[in-house]
C-alpha cells in the first residue's frame, strides 16, 4: 500500500503528503524498495541493473554513472561491477538490491526482511550499511521476523500479530513494558522438566514461561531466582541468566503457537 | 507522461537485447532463406508448371513471399510476446521490480509493445532484403509491405501479451502455438489462396488477423491493392490490436497490482 501497488482496504492513507491512489508514480519516485525476494535481472551485469533502475526513475546517464560508482563502493561490490548477477552470492545480491533501491536517493526506504537467508557475516554487513543510511537521514521502514535485527536497527517498532498491532514503542520501551530486566533460562533433562516446572511454581518471580525445551523465569534479578531454584533442591542441566530481549517481548505478545 | 514511462521500459528491453541481437539477426535471415528456397523455388517449379493462372498470373515465389512475410511477423510477435513477458513476471520478476519505480503496469506493457514493434520492423526489413535477393520484388511499392507486416505482428503481439502476463504456467504457450499459430500459418492464405479451402471453413479464414495481413502484404507487393479492401484489412488489424491493448492494460494491472 505504501508502495502504491495495493489499494488501501480501509481508512485513510497519505504518503509524503500525497494520495497513493492518484499519485502513485510521484510517491514511488521518492521511495526505495527492497523486496523480500531479490528481483534483480540476473541476465544483466551488476552495473546494468543499476543503469536500468536509474532510467526507470528518469535519471540522466551521467547522474546514474556517478551514483553507481558511489553505491557500489557503499555496498562493497565495486570489483563485481562488470560481472553478471546470476553467479553472485546471496549476500552480494542482497547488497545489490539495496544499492539499486538507493539509486533514486529515496527519502523513505522500504525493506521486507532484508537479511532473511543470509549468513551471519553477510547480515552484519547489511546491518552496518542500513545503520549508516539511517545516520544519513534516510527513513527506514522494515519488516522482519528477526528480533535481533529489529533491536539493532529500529528506533520505533510495531509488533504485529494476526494483522493487528499488538504493541508499539522503542525496543527499550517495549522491553520495559512487556518483560522484566533479566531472564533466567533453565534447561532440565526432558523427563524431569514437567516435575521441575511444578516445583518452580512458587519461586518468587514475575512470570514463568514453560517452553518445550526450556523454562524461562522473568525477574529483576536472575541470580536471586537461581538461588531460590537451588534452595528447592532442583538441579537444572544448564542455567543461564541474561537480559531480556525483544524475543521475550514478542513471545509474550504473540504467544508461543506456531506462526504461518 | 505515460509515453515517457513506456520509453523507459523500451530502453530496458533494448539493453537486454544487446546480448542476443546477433543470434536474432541470423535466424531473421535464415528462416526466409529456407522457406523461400524450399517452397518458393523448390515447390514453386511444380506449381508454376501446373497452374500459374490460378495465382493471378504470377510465379509461386512472388505469390508466396509477401504472404510469408506477414506470417513471419506473426511468428516474431508470438516469440516476443510469450516467454519474455511471462519470464519477466514469473521467473526474473523484473516486472515486479519495475513496479516499485514510478512506472505503472500499463507503462511496462506499452514499453514492451514498442520493443516488439522494433523487432517486427527489423525482421520485416530483413525479410524484404532476402525477398529482393530471391528476385521476388516487382516494384518499389513493396516497401509498403514493411509497415503492413508490422501491423500484422502487432495484431498478434498485443492480445498474446495481454494473455501471457496473466498465465500461471508456461505450458499454455505450447498449446497456443500448436492449436493457434501453426493452423493459422498453414491455412490463412500464406501458401495457397484461401479460395481453395472448402467453402464451409472459408469464412473462418477471413476472420483471422493473419489472413488480413497476408492479403494486405500480398496485394501491396503485387501491385494489386484496392483502396477499400486495403482499408478494411488495415482497419481490422488495428481493431484487433486495439482490443489487445485494452485487454493488456487490464491484465497487466491485475497481475502486478495485487
Amino acid at each position: 500500500m505504501i508502495g502504491c501497488v495495493s489499494p488501501p482496504t480501509g481508512g485513510e492513507l497519505t504518503i509524503l503528503g500525497l494520495d497513493p491512489v492518484s499519485d502513485g508514480p510521484a510517491i514511488r519516485a521518492r521511495l526505495g524498495v527492497v523486496p523480500q525476494e531479490d528481483t534483480l535481472d540476473v541476465e544483466l551485469t551488476v552495473r546494468e541493473n543499476l543503469l536500468i533502475y536509474g532510467r526507470y526513475f528518469g535519471l540522466r546517464r551521467d547522474v546514474i554513472a556517478e551514483r553507481t560508482a558511489r553505491l557500489l563502493e557503499f555496498v562493497q561490490l565495486t570489483d563485481r561491477a562488470a560481472d553478471q548477477v546470476e553467479p553472485l552470492s546471496g549476500g552480494m545480491k542482497r547488497r545489490l538490491t539495496i544499492a539499486r533501491s538507493l539509486i533514486s536517493e529515496p527519502e523513505i526506504l522500504l525493506l521486507d526482511e532484508p537479511t532473511t537467508g543470509l549468513d551471519p557475516q553477510a547480515r552484519h554487513v547489511v546491518w552496518d550499511r542500513l545503520y549508516r543510511l539511517k545516520q544519513q537521514g534516510v527513513t527506514l521502514v522494515l519488516t522482519t521476523h528477526y528480533m535481533d535485527e529489529a533491536e539493532q536497527l529500529c528506533d520505533r517498532l510495531v509488533v504485529m500479530d494476526a494483522g493487528k498491532i499488538a504493541a508499539e514503542g522503542s525496543p527499550r520501551e517495549l522491553i520495559a513494558a512487556y518483560s522484566t530486566p533479566e531472564v533466567l533460562e533453565l534447561r532440565f533433562r526432558l523427563e524431569q522438566q514437567e516435575q521441575a516446572a511444578e516445583k518452580l511454581a512458587d519461586v518468587p518471580v514475575d512470570r514463568i514461561e514453560v517452553l518445550a525445551d526450556r523454562i524461562l523465569l522473568y525477574t529483576t534479578s536472575g541470580e536471586d531466582a537461581l538461588a531460590a531454584v537451588q534452595a528447592r533442591g532442583l538441579e537444572p542441566a544448564t542455567s543461564l541468566v541474561r537480559r531480556s530481549t525483544l524475543e521475550d517481548v514478542f513471545l509474550r505478545l504473540t504467544g508461543r503457537r506456531l506462526e504461518d | 507522461m505515460t509515453q515517457a514511462f513506456a520509453v523507459r521500459q523500451l530502453r530496458f528491453w533494448l539493453t537486454n537485447y544487446r546480448r542476443t541481437w546477433q543470434g536474432s539477426i541470423y535466424s531473421g535471415v535464415l528462416s526466409p532463406v529456407l522457406y523461400l528456397g524450399a517452397m518458393g523455388l523448390g515447390l514453386g517449379t511444380l506449381v508454376n508448371a501446373h497452374s500459374k493462372a490460378s495465382l493471378g498470373g504470377v510465379s509461386y515465389l512472388a505469390f508466396l513471399a509477401p504472404g510469408l512475410m506477414a506470417a513471419t511477423a506473426m511468428q516474431t510477435a508470438m516469440g516476443e510476446s510469450t516467454y519474455p513477458v511471462f519470464g519477466s513476471v514469473k521467473w526474473l520478476k523484473t516486472y515486479q521490480a519495475a513496479t516499485a519505480t514510478p512506472l505503472r503496469p500499463a507503462d511496462l506493457f506499452h514499453g514492451h509493445l514498442l520493443f516488439t514493434t522494433l523487432r517486427l520492423a527489423m525482421n520485416s526489413a530483413v525479410f524484404l532484403a532476402v525477398m529482393a535477393a530471391f528476385g521476388a520484388v516487382r516494384s518499389a511499392w513493396v516497401l509498403t509491405t514493411v509497415p503492413a507486416a508490422i501491423l500484422t505482428g502487432l495484431a498478434f503481439a498485443a492480445p498474446i501479451e495481454a494473455y501471457a502476463v496473466s498465465c500461471a504456467k508456461e505450458t499454455s504457450f505450447a498449446a497456443l502455438f500448436r492449436f493457434g499459430i501453426i493452423p493459422l500459418f498453414l491455412f490463412s492464405g500464406t501458401f495457397f489462396p484461401v479460395s481453395r479451402l472448402p467453402a464451409a471453413v472459408r469464412p473462418l479464414a477471413y476472420l483471422t488477423p493473419l489472413w488480413h495481413g497476408v492479403a494486405l502484404c500480398r496485394s501491396l507487393s503485387l501491385g494489386t491493392a484496392q483502396p477499400w479492401a486495403s482499408a478494411l484489412h488495415v482497419g481490422y488489424l488495428i481493431a484487433v490490436t486495439a482490443i489487445g491493448v485494452y485487454a493488456g492494460n487490464q491484465t497487466y494491472r491485475r497481475r502486478l497490482y495485487a
